[in-house]
């Protein structure tokens, strides 16, 4: 695969879709991450992003769930 | 999601519930008949999984261990993320009965359930229930008696996904659909530019549709009835009382020139009903009837997400919005919501600035009356200075704690339209809290300041703190006996201040010194409670502290 396709999420742009690939990060943020929903293998949408490395906003399982810039930055998205 | 909605639909105990999660912060207790027997049923805090993040999440687990049955409350909206817990639960070795809610949601959505396939996967009992219009209760409830153990295999994380995948695709299938205008403004609600155009344009109606709703309330309907139907009954047990006296005083409070002044006269059936009835209640119902609102919409969480930058700024992640606004109203439900919160040092930093900086609905609508009385542009002072006051402490909190803030992590639920009996219902059992709660505490209080003051307390105490009062805060050192009261309540303790013939700026210190300056008791029992004794007085020290500071700054200033 392309890895210029593979983004975090906090550099996916707002309205592009994607596969969650990985989360680079603890079982910890795995398992919170994973009971909203975001897990790899997972079709994304993002909804937006806030200014000042706010928190991003996505789409998951048709439901939307926000997440702070520095987990969102650990989460390894790759692009339709 | 609607746990706490299909509680009181299963026990008619009445809950607070809304749009988003965590609203339920401890656990209820109700009883519901099935058959014959009658069962308890406990309503606990909604959690994701068994490992806890907060201590909501904890009393939940807690409580967990205490149950016979589990009545696992699965969103049907979003099935797959739900049945994680389900698994978890199951294998803890719990019979379980499954209300599958919010399932007239989830057909709108084009989200397709097979029932029975997922009963037959799971081996216990699965009800679609729609909790808001008592769909599936009955149905729910007769399936209580067959809740069921399916043998618990014990699973690690990955093989319960991978369950959990297996079931979804065998029970479930969803229709693509088109975005309709709700989802459209939820999107919107969340992008910088229009969320912020929206947050604004919420918020200050919010304001001015709370302050129509108390201001009409009280202008045409409580003031006229005081004034024309109660002021003759109080006038006429003043005289058949002797029109004098300490009893006197304190059932009808002082009548001069043959008037009452139902602020100032601090008597029982004077000031202890108009401050209560006329001057406070009419703001708790518009504050309440707004908030309801705005929680039971969904508002709230898309907030959270707008404010999050800032609130990192104070040392807090953006849910803390929510506990804050609920001080708005009162402060103690503020700081019990604060176990929302996941760190120890958020709920301290949370609970603080709350106390501190957030005035509630019953010291707010004192404030109208009278600051705004002498003029709009002080009412803004308070507000502004209180504001100020929030974020600089914030900051310097968020500095001086140690420990890092956690990051925002939340499901935003969607834009729903509250029924109109949910909302009314939610504002009349609030209503209900300050009457049983708030009310005695308010009537005596003025027993209080009444034996104090004929004990001449007051002027004992005016004197040795007069240097703080008159030299540092530019009061009357009489004003000491407002502050004195403020433990117990702050909007009597506000009406203290209107006999002393303050200026406007002098009204305007002591609202705000008043504000700050310690918690009444009904909050400091609670901060107590959820903070503990070393950081209660770390949190009394910084309020007084700060309250000294303001004031004295606000003094220098004005």
């Amino acid at each position: 695969m392309p890895s210029r396709d593979l983004v975090t999420l906090t550099r996916m742009q707002p309205g592009q879709t994607g596969r969650v690939v990985d989360i680079q990060g603890g079982f910890g943020l795995v398992n919170r991450l994973s009971v909203l929903g975001i897990m790899p293998g997972k079709r994304i949408t993002k909804i937006s992003s806030m200014i000042a490395r706010g928190p991003v906003t996505i789409d998951v399982d048709r439901s939307q769930v926000a997440i702070g810039y520095g987990m969102a930055n650990r989460i390894l998205v790759q692009l339709d | 999601m609607g746990k706490s909605v299909l509680f009181s639909r299963l026990t008619g105990v009445r809950t607070t519930a809304s749009n988003y999660p965590g609203t339920t912060i401890s656990y209820t207790r109700g009883f519901l008949k099935v058959g014959e027997e009658k069962v308890e049923v406990i309503d606990v805090p909604g959690t994701y999984t068994l490992e806890p993040t907060c201590e909501a999440e904890e009393i939940a687990l807690r409580m967990l261990k205490n149950g016979d049955i589990v009545i696992n409350v699965v969103n049907a909206t979003t099935l797959e993320r739900s049945l994680y817990l389900t698994l978890q639960l199951l294998e803890q070795g719990i019979p379980m009965v499954i209300a599958l809610n919010l399932w007239d949601d989830s057909k709108h959505r084009g989200i397709h359930i097979d029932v029975d396939k997922l009963r037959e996967l799971l081996g216990v009992p699965v009800i679609p229930t729609v909790a808001v219009t008592g769909e599936g209760i009955k149905e729910l409830v007769e399936a209580i008696p067959k809740a069921s153990l399916p043998g618990n295999t014990i699973r690690s994380r990955d093989e319960r996904w991978a369950t959990v995948g297996s079931i979804i695709d065998q029970v479930q299938r969803i229709d693509h659909r088109h975005h309709t205008w709700l989802e459209r403004l939820q999107d919107a609600s969340v992008k910088p530019l229009t969320g912020g155009v929206i947050a604004v344009g919420v918020l200050i109606s919010a304001f001015f549709v709370i302050r129509f709703i108390g201001e009409s309330l009280i202008a045409y309907l409580l003031e006229p009835l005081f004034n024309t139907l109660w002021a003759p009954v109080v006038l006429w047990i003043s005289n058949l009382m002797g029109g004098s006296g300490i009893l006197h005083d304190i059932v009808v409070g002082k009548v001069v020139g043959g008037e009452v002044n139902f602020i100032e006269s601090f008597g029982l059936l004077s000031s202890g009903l108009y401050v209560p009835f006329a001057m406070v209640l009419p703001y708790i119902v518009s504050f309440y009837l707004i908030l309801g609102l705005l929680e039971d919409v969904g508002y709230l969480p898309r907030l959270a997400v707008l404010m999050d930058t800032i609130m990192h700024r104070l040392g807090l992640h953006g849910y803390a919005i929510i506990p804050t606004l609920l001080g708005l109203g009162c402060n103690v439900p503020a700081v019990l919501a604060t176990r929302i919160l996941e760190s120890k040092r958020e709920r301290f930093i949370a609970s603080t600035l709350v106390s501190i900086a957030v005035p509630c609905a019953a010291l707010q609508a004192m404030i109208f009356g009278l600051v705004g009385e002498r003029g709009g542009q002080y009412v803004l002072i308070v507000y502004s200075t209180l504001f100020m006051a929030w974020v600089i402490l914030g900051i310097v909190l968020h500095h001086a704690v140690k420990g890092f803030t956690p990051e925002l992590l939340i499901e935003i639920p969607p834009y729903r339209m509250p029924p109109w009996e949910v909302v009314l219902q939610k504002l009349w059992m609030r209503i209900n809290g300050f009457l049983a709660e708030a009310v005695p505490i308010m009537l005596g209080a003025i027993v209080v300041i009444n034996l104090l003051y004929t004990l001449r307390v007051f002027d004992a105490i005016a004197r040795f703190t007069a240097p703080v009062v008159t030299g540092l805060l530019g009061l009357p050192k009489e004003a000491v006996t407002s502050l004195i009261i403020g433990f117990l309540r702050k909007d009597v303790a506000l009406g203290m201040l209107a006999p002393l013939g303050l200026s406007a700026n002098q009204l305007v210190v002591g609202s705000v010194v008043l504000a700050m300056f310690f918690p009444c008791i009904a909050t400091f029992v609670v901060l107590l409670k959820e903070l503990g004794v070393l950081n209660l007085l770390k949190s009394a020290g910084i309020m007084v502290s700060a309250a000294l500071i303001t004031g004295g700054i606000l003094n220098l200033i004005l």
